[in-house]
């Protein structure tokens, strides 16, 4: 029920929302669960193994226990935590892990075979016969376990990416963390506070207590308020810090519109912080843990702190029966809360001399809880002692387990405090200092004064100065605690990690199978492996382990916190890089013109290249593709190669630079020439391949593949900075600077007389380079070379004339039948020549298997000389490079098939090689390709068989010579 | 994690590439096959202090040798690859 008076709701306005499909209604300022605990709902999910009814345990994202869907559609999300799910109007919950309903869940029959699904069941129970894991056990279990569905359609939601930076970071706006923020800002230090709550104030907000003499909330108000006026200060609420990384780095994500039915206009649904922080304060706070007794997940049982955190901020009391069980004394502050909003409390003190704490309530002194009743709620709670006491709600309060987790995230362990019977922060993390209930201060005033300590700290360290404040006045709450785990009975039903259905009995079995290592045990049992990773449950397991094997806790160890701290959806993480947005898109400054001229586009890395130009008519994309590739072979073609890397190699230094790259000769090379390169890696293997023109004798212009061109870019580099660093050489990326297209073709001579201001140089001998003028003063470069085998140059123009450019060529060209061709006939006219491209230069061929053996200079020492000739590398059994025929014009290729002997049986071992690219070639009438074939060059003339059997390729063809048109490379020379 | 760069002051590790161990040396020319294939396979996995080749490439695009805690991350410096 609802309390008439108190919380921290807006009582003015009602919120509507419905969970499983019945209307309810709150306030703004409540939570799903404690909307619903004020209208005494308290069972809310089925359990991940045995479909046990399950309520609220906690009031923030420890949760383990009520988990439910929310929304619907594309926007369907599984597995929420009803206490960290802000109401809003029109919210829908449904519950999870139940069929047909939440009351009545047939699956709950699993209980029945709880034997069964015990610890190790994965490896013990469905391990034989092997065959029925895949028809029988498998969907078994999907159906059985697992918690909610996730949605079946695409996220609509936006998400982004944040960069924060700042002197001091405060993890959480509890106490300490407000106190260390103010001592921090106070000294100019630029702060950013982070909380997991919409309202920032952690237990301040939860429990009665008082700060200068008024109720802590307000305190905490003044406080948040101090901050925000601070121009240095950023207050991020709804932000968990889910991850510490190196240096500073702290991973976080703000939850900005799930408090909302859909984002609103503009804004992203969540976002991804990267904060970097010279210091951080780590006020996380502490969890408190449950008690391991019989049946002690029953709805109505939570934490103490949680049940009077419900009362106390929510006005929600979902009972009038109230048992406290305590091993401590913090569970006498929810007896006294409880007590005060109306409810008939006893407490359970496990310490037998114990005093009281609170009056009006009943004491059991040295009491324990054997076990709790109730079939879909708590009604009854019994007593070691056999004393029976009618109940609808059973604060536990274990003890506290100090939010250590990010202290752990780079390798450091927590070590066990005796005192406080709980893990405090190990070594930690640099510049991370855990600050009030995070570092074991587990009462008010000591909070405020660790925070304030560690938040000034913080600061001097970070480089200003500043000096202690006066604290405010507050009180140190009674505080001790003696170590109670588990009550023995029946382990069975005595639950210690609610969210993975993980008992006593579990962990017992797993210790007497020998699994004394934490770390295994863990996994036996999957203790602390749910998606609330054990915040609760994993100390009380170790202590349970720690008995059964007969040692202390910190004997047994505990096992390792790493990021992330609470589930990050995936989508926070990719952030904007989805769809177009996953890299860059690049394209070249002739794509307009492209787009207009009917050219569609293919990715080829970042870029977008014209693969080919359809024309109406035109049934298919190999109508284009043959009309392009025998049009340049027949008049002129032009094709953009703007995406070719381009570098220029610039000083005194330069050739001797270059002679080291490439594996020939280059310093010979006479400027106003153009040489082939071909690259090795030091390792031997070829890394690219390429045209190097030498624009004057200090001066060099390189190109190189599409997709290589920044790798080279950054080998060039490495050999200049790392290897000759003494040479007087600039390596300079000139890609984006230029234009360029190939102008291919018989007629690309006459094509070319009407761009070029004076045409002379069109009479430069084949692989010369000179600087020109276009279209009346455009400065441009003309490579005389070709790739397709025909008469052809290489124009360049600054990369802002491109189109222009484009236009006048077409112009001139088309008295002489010019038309533009794509990457597709681009293709055709390199396999007809045997070019390597992709399909070869594959990282793993030599240049000797592209037939390039020759180019490797004898008279210098380059990148790869010697590894080049290791006995693999130079094994005449390697497959190299060869021509594949089709017999007809009905016979398939395709790149990818295998090659085999004639007659040999089809296995990995027979394969002699592969088809590297495969195209029909207008020019032959059949499908060619080019293939790396063992012994390939003895082959030329005989058949092989091309065997595909992925795509039904079977077929005998004939082994040629790479290159198909025109071997004495007449045409070119034209 | 943190590279401070000589030229560009500390910036974030997504801005480098990083290629291991600055230490081995490219042989002379006339070394025998065995030196090349150290230089080039053979490395220590280093358990403490490395010096490393990170090229940063998204900034100046320099190549700097950094020494690097593997255990920790820590770096202990950096400095330009060319001598
Ligand atoms: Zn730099």
């Amino acid at each position: 029920m609802r309390l008439p008076t108190g919380g921290l709701i807006d009582r003015d306005r009602t919120i509507r929302f419905t969970f499983d499909g019945k209307a309810y209604a709150g306030h703004p300022g409540d939570t799903l669960a404690s909307a619903l605990l004020a209208h005494g709902v308290t069972l809310m999910g089925r359990s991940f193994k045995y479909h046990r009814p399950r309520g609220v345990w906690g009031l923030g994202s420890e949760e383990p226990n009520a988990l439910v869907e929310l929304r619907s559609g594309a926007r369907r999300e599984p597995n929420t935590r009803a206490t960290v799910a802000e109401l809003y109007d029109g919210l829908e919950a449904r519950s999870q892990n139940r069929w047909p309903a939440l009351g009545f869940d047939m699956m709950a029959v699993t209980q029945a075979f709880a034997p069964m699904l015990n610890a190790g069941f994965y490896y013990k129970t469905f391990m034989w016969p092997a065959a029925f894991w895949e028809k029988l056990y498998e969907p078994l279990i999907r159906r059985a376990a697992g918690l909610g569905r996730a949605p079946d359609a695409p996220d609509p939601d936006r998400y982004e990416e944040m960069h924060g930076f700042c002197d001091v970071l405060v993890i959480g706006s509890g106490p300490a963390g407000l106190a260390a923020a103010l001592a921090a800002a106070r000294t100019g230090a630029r702060v950013i506070v982070t909380d997991e709550d919409a309202r920032m104030g952690g237990r301040l907000l939860a429990d009665r207590a008082e700060i200068n003499g008024a109720p802590a909330h307000l305190w905490a108000g003044q406080a948040l308020a101090e901050l925000a006026a601070f121009p240095g200060v950023t207050l991020l609420p709804r932000t968990t810090v889910f991850g510490v990384f190196d240096h500073g780095t702290y991973a976080a994500v703000e939850r900005v519109s799930d408090h909302l039915a859909a984002p609103p206009e503009g804004m992203p649904r969540q976002r991804a912080w990267h904060i970097r922080a010279r210091r951080a304060v780590l006020a996380a706070g502490a969890l408190e843990r449950p008690i391991a007794f019989a049946g002690n997940d029953l709805p109505g049982i939570m934490a103490a702190s949680a049940l009077r955190g419900y009362v106390n901020r929510y006005a929600a009391l979902p009972g009038r029966r109230a048992v406290v069980f305590t091993a401590g004394d913090d569970g006498w502050r929810t007896a006294a809360d409880l007590r005060d909003a109306g409810a008939e409390v006893t407490v359970v003190d496990a310490r037998p001399g114990a005093p009281a704490l609170a009056r009006g309530v009943r004491h059991v002194a040295g009491g324990r809880v054997a076990r709790a009743h109730g079939r879909l709620a708590l009604d009854e709670v019994e007593l070691t002692t056999g004393q029976r006491i009618e109940a609808d709600l059973l604060a536990v309060a274990g003890g506290w387990n100090p939010t250590v987790n990010l202290t752990s995230h780079h390798g450091s362990k927590p070590v066990w405090n005796e005192e406080l019977s709980a893990f405090l922060p190990g070594a930690g993390i640099p510049g991370l200092t855990p600050a009030g209930a995070a570092a074991g201060r587990l009462t008010l005033a000591a909070c405020l004064a660790d925070g304030a300590r560690a938040g000034l700290e913080a600061a001097r360290q970070a480089g200003f100065q500043g000096q202690p404040l006066p604290l405010p006045s507050a009180e140190d709450e009674p505080a001790a605690i003696a170590p109670l785990f588990f009550v023995p009975g029946r382990a069975s039903t005595s639950f210690v990690d609610f969210q993975n259905d993980v008992t006593a009995d579990d962990i017992a079995l797993a210790a007497r199978e020998g699994f004394r290592s934490v770390e295994h045990a863990k996994r036996y049992t999957t203790l602390g492996m749910a998606t609330d990773q054990g915040k609760t449950a994993n100390v009380v397991g170790l202590a349970i382990l720690a008995e059964q094997t007969g040692r202390t806790i910190p004997e047994t160890g505990t096992t390792m916190f790493r990021p992330p701290y609470t589930p990050v959806s995936i989508g926070a993480i990719a952030g904007h890089h989805v769809g177009r947005g996953f890299r860059p898109t690049r394209r070249t400054p002739l794509h307009g013109w492209a787009a207009r001229n009917g050219a569609s586009f293919v990715e080829v890395g970042p870029w977008l290249r014209a693969e080919w130009y359809a024309r109406p008519g035109e049934k298919g994309w190999r109508d284009s593709v043959d009309r392009e590739a025998l049009n340049v072979r027949a008049n002129a073609g032009v094709c953009d190669v703007s995406t070719l890397g381009k570098i220029e190699v610039v000083g005194p230094g330069a050739a001797a630079l270059l002679d080291l790259v490439y594996a020939n000769d280059i310093s010979t090379l006479k400027p106003g020439r153009i040489r082939y390169g071909v690259m090795l890696r030091e390792d031997g293997f070829v890394m690219d391949d390429g045209t190097c023109a030498r624009l004057a004798a200090d001066r060099f212009f390189l190109t190189t593949t599409t997709a290589n061109a920044g790798k080279v870019m950054q080998h060039l580099e490495f050999c200049h900075q790392v290897l000759l660093p003494h040479l007087d050489v600039a390596v300079l990326s000139v890609t984006d600077a230029w234009a360029q297209v190939s102008v291919a073709g018989p007629k690309s001579r006459e094509v070319l007389r009407g761009v070029l201001d004076d045409a002379a140089p069109l009479a430069l001998p084949h692989m010369s380079v000179a600087e020109v003028t276009v279209c009346g003063g455009t400065p441009a470069r003309l490579y005389r070379l070709s790739f397709s085998g025909e008469l052809a140059w290489e124009v360049g123009v600054p990369a802002e004339c491109g189109e222009a450019f484009m236009e006048r060529l077409m112009a001139a060209g088309a008295p002489h039948g010019l038309a533009p061709y794509g990457t597709e006939a681009l293709g055709v006219l390199r396999i007809e020549k045997g070019h390597p491209a992709g399909g070869e230069l594959k990282g793993q061929t030599t240049a000797a298997d592209l037939g390039l053996g020759r180019m490797l200079s004898k008279r210098k020492d380059f990148i790869g000389r010697v590894l080049s000739q290791r006995p693999a590398l130079v094994d005449p059994a390697r497959p190299v490079l060869v021509g594949l025929r089709t017999r007809d014009a009905r016979q398939v290729l395709r790149a990818g098939a295998h090659l085999l002997e004639p007659g040999a049986a089809p296995s990995t071992g027979n394969s002699l090689g592969h088809v590297t690219a495969a195209c029909w070639s207008p020019h032959l009438g059949r499908m060619i390709g080019l293939a790396l074939l063992s012994g390939g060059r003895d082959r030329h003339g005989t058949r092989i068989r091309v065997f595909d059997p992925v795509r039904d390729g079977d077929a005998e063809m004939e082994v040629c010579d790479p290159v198909f048109l025109d071997p004495e490379g007449s045409r070119t020379r034209a | 994690m943190l590279i401070p760069c000589p030229y560009c002051g500390e910036r974030g590790a997504d801005e480098f590439t990083v290629i291991g161990a600055a230490d081995p040396m490219r042989p002379e020319p006339d070394a025998p096959m065995e030196a090349w294939v150290e230089y080039v396979h053979v490395r220590d996995n280093a358990f403490g202090p490395h010096r490393e080749l990170w090229h940063h490439v998204h900034g100046c695009r320099q190549w700097l040798v950094v020494t690097r805690d593997t255990r920790t991350h820590a770096v202990h410096g950096a400095e330009a690859a060319r001598r």
